[in-house]
């Protein structure tokens, strides 16, 4: 089974705001990214390409034939994708048993596994 | 036999749909050419050809080639004992956490049990097409997110075998409230679960406190009102399936049982005792509380210290306790604040769990006490 994992950070101290992240001591900031690593180095997972934060975000939609904008992803920001990866796998606890090291699931974010293609 | 076909063909619309096949092959053939030596093989064999049939005829569900590689079985030649008991695999399954709890108790209920979508859905008080849907849903899910069809690995156990049991333990509670079918069903379960468990201490531990608790159900009600413990015809309960429920109890306990289950058991086993030992109950929902962190059996264990003729100390537990959405709670406040004569006090509380309350027998119960309040 092939399953994508969507990353939201919800609360997350990540690098990308300064503040939140200066506030995790530097074993916490090596053990976040230590842990992104191991992930990284799993056998079956390719990681997503990079994405921005979400106040980078456009989102577009079309009415009457006329396209609007918005400023902003789709739901909230702190419920917007983070980042993502692909993992081939036996079955749906292995998934979880991956999800569940990612450094999000514990710090205030959530991640959703998706199963992917086979339908 | 359905649990079986699940595990062969991983895919639980296929396996109900080539066990009904068999079954309609079966009623056709056997009462023409006799009933073959193995009933069970031969419709598990059956069946399984048939799915195997519908798979190779339908090329669309190719992607689940691993069936196809199967050699050929032959109807009637395959042994009882080559098939395995895979429910264990299969209440696992249904008991996924990534499946809606309420969910996980209609596939057990479905796939286990053997209800029909119509009993479920009546049990459960909702439409039968809701159940259906709900039903389709999950089945649906445990195919396409890959939920795996096995007894979880040794570190996943615990938390796993926590949920199957919570399953049970919440089909068997419906019942209680009233449908009795479903107290039954969830013995059922509960004692399938030790067979295939022999050695899990909560599972005989749920077992014990079902039979005891299930023993004292004709004594439960009295036209259609609830009637206290102690107000209880004895002579109503089946002393023989309490003493069933404390020989499993026996058993959890000397496999080193002392999980929730055993213990509220344990309480079960204590409360079905004449007379009562009180402050032992009262210690034995502490410890509860502790291992649970449940306010529930914190409240219980303010009934258990009332009855040791402190009502004054037992208010003042309830009064901590953050229950407010809980009849229950009010309900006990009532009896405290009857005790200690303050009947208006009592009154009130009294309305508050009427508000609250939904099951018709408890209702009764409860406007039958505040009516006596007046007197």
């Amino acid at each position: 089974m092939k399953y994508m994992l969507l990353i939201h950070q919800g609360d997350t101290p990540t690098p990308r705001d300064p503040e939140a992240w200066s506030r995790l001591s530097e074993d916490e900031q090596k053990e976040v990214y230590g842990a992104y690593q191991a992930i990284n180095e799993t056998p079956g997972v390719s990681s997503g390409v990079q994405m921005q934060p979400p106040e980078t975000a456009t989102t577009v939609r079309v009415q009457d034939g006329k396209t609007l904008t918005t400023d902003g992803p789709f739901v909230a920001i702190k419920e917007a994708l983070g980042g993502y990866l692909f993992f081939e796998a036996d079955d749906l606890d292995a998934a979880i048993e991956l999800a569940a090291r990612i450094p999000a699931a514990r710090m205030g974010g959530a991640i959703e596994v998706r199963p992917i293609g086979e339908r | 036999m359905l649990a079986n076909l699940i595990g062969y063909l991983g895919d639980f619309e296929l396996a109900e749909e080539a066990a009904q096949e068999a079954f309609a092959i079966a009623a056709e053939r056997w009462p023409r050419d006799g009933t073959p030596a193995n009933p069970r093989a031969w419709l598990v064999t059956t069946a399984r050809n048939r799915a195997v049939d519908r798979i190779r005829r339908d090329r669309t569900l190719a992607a689940k080639t691993r069936l196809l590689d199967v050699p050929e079985t032959v109807e009637d030649e395959i042994e009882e004992t080559t098939i395995p008991d895979e429910r264990l695999e299969l209440i696992f399954t249904c008991c996924h956490p990534a499946l809606a709890l309420d969910a996980q108790v209609a596939l057990t209920l479905r796939t286990l049990g053997g209800l029909r979508t119509d009993e479920i859905a009546r049990a459960f008080l909702v439409e039968e097409a809701t159940m259906a849907k709900r039903l389709v849903r999950a089945k649906g899910k445990i195919g396409a997110a890959g939920i795996p069809f096995r007894v979880p690995p040794a570190h996943l156990l615990p938390d796993r075998l926590a949920a199957v049991l919570a399953v049970v333990y919440l089909i068997f509670n419906e019942g209680y409230g009233g449908r009795g079918e479903l107290a039954a069903e969830a013995i059922r379960l509960g004692r399938a679960l030790t067979e295939l468990m022999p050695d899990e201490p909560e599972a005989r531990g749920l077992l014990a406190l079902m039979l005891v608790n299930d023993a004292r159900r004709e004594a439960r009600f009295a036209d259609g009102t609830l009637v206290l413990l102690r107000d209880q015809d004895r002579s109503l309960w089946d002393h023989d399936q309490i003493a069933d429920g404390r020989a499993e109890l026996d058993r959890a306990l000397a496999l080193g049982g002392r999980g929730p289950y055993a213990l509220q058991a344990a309480l079960a086993s204590l409360h079905a005792e004449e007379p009562q030992d009180w402050p032992q109950i009262a210690a034995l929902y502490g410890e509860l509380a502790r291992l649970t962190g449940s306010p529930i059996a914190d409240l219980n264990r303010a009934v258990a210290v009332a009855e040791t003729g402190e009502a004054e100390a037992a208010l003042a537990l309830v009064e901590r306790l953050e229950l407010d959405r809980y009849h229950y709670l009010h309900a006990t406040r009532a009896e405290l604040l009857r005790r200690l004569d303050r009947v208006e006090d009592a009154h009130a509380a009294y309305g508050r769990a009427l508000k609250l309350v939904r099951s018709e027998a408890e209702r009764r119960f409860l406007e039958q006490r505040r009516a006596e309040l007046r007197d």
